[in-house]
């Protein structure tokens, strides 16, 4: 009775595995088989990468590439470097007007920057920033989420070593340098694959922002590749899809153990 | 030393709104300035070459109002919400009890629920795309083997919602049953083996123990699921546009359709202020009632 409850449990669990990771595999196989053969599921038919050369001639996907690249390191410059600030302040300082500006901050986790579109282009403009990288990722940096995770991280740090620095003769901000910051490594490292990932797979505002190959990062390149207008056929999508994928992809197999850990203390705490 | 005191406190002070302030400029001009400007725009008439803009107060709410489009948007996005977050939940619940449990290949199949996370919306609106499309999808081809007519499954009014909110489910379910798993591997084996004592079925053990233990997660994922059935419309521009004929348009699709497609600001931010509203009074309840109702433990 039990050895059956067990495999049941197997087998639910693998199956459900199975219906999970089906699109991706579909989608795999499409990409390397000849779209004829893909559509009619012909298991025996020859492999190729014939679309993949096809879907890396259709577009500028290097540029691309390096377009997220850069959007999803200035992102992160600026959050580590703002957050921090704001957390160590939050943390460990007491001035008035403290709480009442923690709670402004708290607010903007629900007044998500996706829902201002229309007032944050009108400000991305007015700065002189439309269709630059920098725009796209200015709304993100001052991110309430990460102001929050940094003030949670430095609130652990025992006060003791804080205070044995200050008797070292160690100023405020050579304290948050040598001692906060060092003590924080772990969230910082969650931080910054949450961070990674969000901004690497976010669509809608850099959509909004960039208008030219020049800063266009991925997610809308491949929204444009695969427009019905361009007539493209599904192995070469699949192909582009599997393409502009694969980086994140491999990364999350590779640390799946840390991209885990990562969402859930960035979650929990 | 009452002046040493009161130079320290203000050396605080100083050094505080020092630090904060790169942050408060930023939030200031992305967040707080935007959600009074638009407010501030939804009270004035969007302004044409022959008319100016001028103040109407609410009438462009009163026209929001009066727009069946409007009321067909709410009407989908309530639906979407209304199925994605307790389906994604359950399936998500179903999950982690599988992944935490004593099953083969547990490794997979950890990794198989949990891949979707790391995709963009748009790619896994591509790999659906796969799936969906009439004649040549996936869907289509099990269809025929059992004799099945041939389905638009993105454009038919009545399956359009639908094939999206599916793409949803796939999407959120994953990453949701992290936080399951997490909250799992924090209940003491000792409860286990205590119902076991008693006799205490599997059912039993999970739905008077497990569950139970599970309410303060089930909350926390519960508020994220419903920012989600409002923020998570990047599929949208790739599966279906909002249409056939508005069936699967959500609000922010609509929002941004009404912004950057049809040029109508002030509809844009009336439409803006009522989410807020929505998530304001969301957050509100997230702060003041659930964090102190459910820390039991």
């Amino acid at each position: 009775m039990k050895s059956l409850t067990n495999f049941m449990d197997s087998f639910g669990a693998i199956l459900l595995a199975i219906i999970w990771i089906a699109p991706l595999l579909f989608a795999f196989w499409a990409a390397t088989h000849s779209t004829s053969d893909a559509v009619n599921l012909n298991l025996l038919s020859p492999w190729t990468l014939e679309n993949f050369r096809v879907a890396w001639a259709g577009a500028p996907w290097l540029k691309y590439f390096l377009n997220t690249f850069m959007l999803v390191t200035i992102i992160l410059i600026g959050q580590f470097f703002l957050t921090t600030l704001a957390g160590f302040a939050f943390a460990q300082l007491t001035f008035r007007g403290k709480d009442f500006v923690f709670i402004l901050v708290l607010m903007q986790l629900f007044i998500l920057p996706e829902v201002l579109i229309v007032e944050n282009y009108a400000m991305v403009s007015r700065l002189g920033l439309f269709d630059t990288i920098l725009g796209v990722g200015m709304p993100y940096m001052a991110s309430a989420f990460g102001i929050f995770l940094m003030r949670q991280a430095f609130k652990g740090v025992p006060i003791e070593l804080h205070e044995a620095a200050r008797i070292e003769g160690c100023g405020l901000l050579g304290i948050l340098w040598r001692v906060y910051v060092p003590l924080a490594k772990p969230t910082y490292l969650a931080y910054a694959l949450v961070s990674v990932s969000t901004h690497w797979n976010n669509f809608l505002w850099p959509l909004i922002v960039t208008n030219s190959p020049d800063t266009r990062p991925l997610t809308v390149g491949l929204s444009i590749f695969g427009a019905p207008e361009n007539g493209v056929d599904i192995s070469i999508i699949s192909a582009a899809t599997m393409m502009s994928v694969a980086p994140l992809l491999i990364a999350f197999l590779i640390f799946q153990r840390q991209f885990v850990q990562a969402f859930l203390r960035a979650g929990i705490k | 030393m009452s002046t040493h005191a009161n130079l320290e406190r203000r050396r605080q002070a100083i050094y505080g709104w020092l630090l904060l302030s790169p942050a408060l400029v930023l939030l200031s001009a992305f967040a707080f300035y935007p959600s009074i400007a638009t407010l501030w725009t939804s009270l004035f008439s969007r302004g044409t070459r022959r008319r100016p803009v001028e103040y109407v107060g609410f009438e462009n709410y009163s026209d929001l109002f009066a727009d069946p489009t409007f009321w067909l948007v709410v009407k989908n996005n309530l639906m979407y919400a209304g199925v994605t977050i307790p389906v994604s939940m359950g399936i998500a619940l179903a999950m982690a009890l599988w992944a935490n449990g004593k099953i083969r290949a547990r490794g997979f199949v950890r990794t198989a629920y949990f891949t979707p996370t790391v995709l963009p919306m748009i790619a896994a609106a591509n790999l659906w795309l796969f799936f969906y499309t009439p004649g040549l999808g996936v869907l289509d081809q099990i269809g025929s083997v059992f004799g099945l007519p041939s389905v638009n499954w993105l454009g038919q009014p009545e399956t359009a919602l639908w094939a999206i909110i599916i793409v949803t489910i796939w999407k959120e379910a994953g990453f949701f049953m992290i936080f399951y798993l997490a909250a799992l591997q924090t209940i003491p084996e000792e409860l286990k083996e205590a119902a076991d004592i008693e006799g205490a079925s599997r059912w039993t053990y999970t739905r008077r123990i497990v569950l139970p233990l599970l309410m303060p997660t089930t909350l926390f994922i519960a508020v994220n699921a419903l920012i989600n059935s409002v923020k998570l419309i990047d599929h949208l521009f790739i599966l279906t546009k909002g249409g056939p004929s508005d069936a699967s348009k959500l609000l922010l699709y609509y929002i941004w359709e009404m912004a950057f497609a049809f040029f109508d600001a002030p509809s844009a931010a009336a439409m803006t202020v009522m989410v807020i509203v929505v998530l304001a009074i969301i957050a509100a309840i997230k702060f003041s009632y659930l964090d102190k109702r459910t820390h039991y433990q």
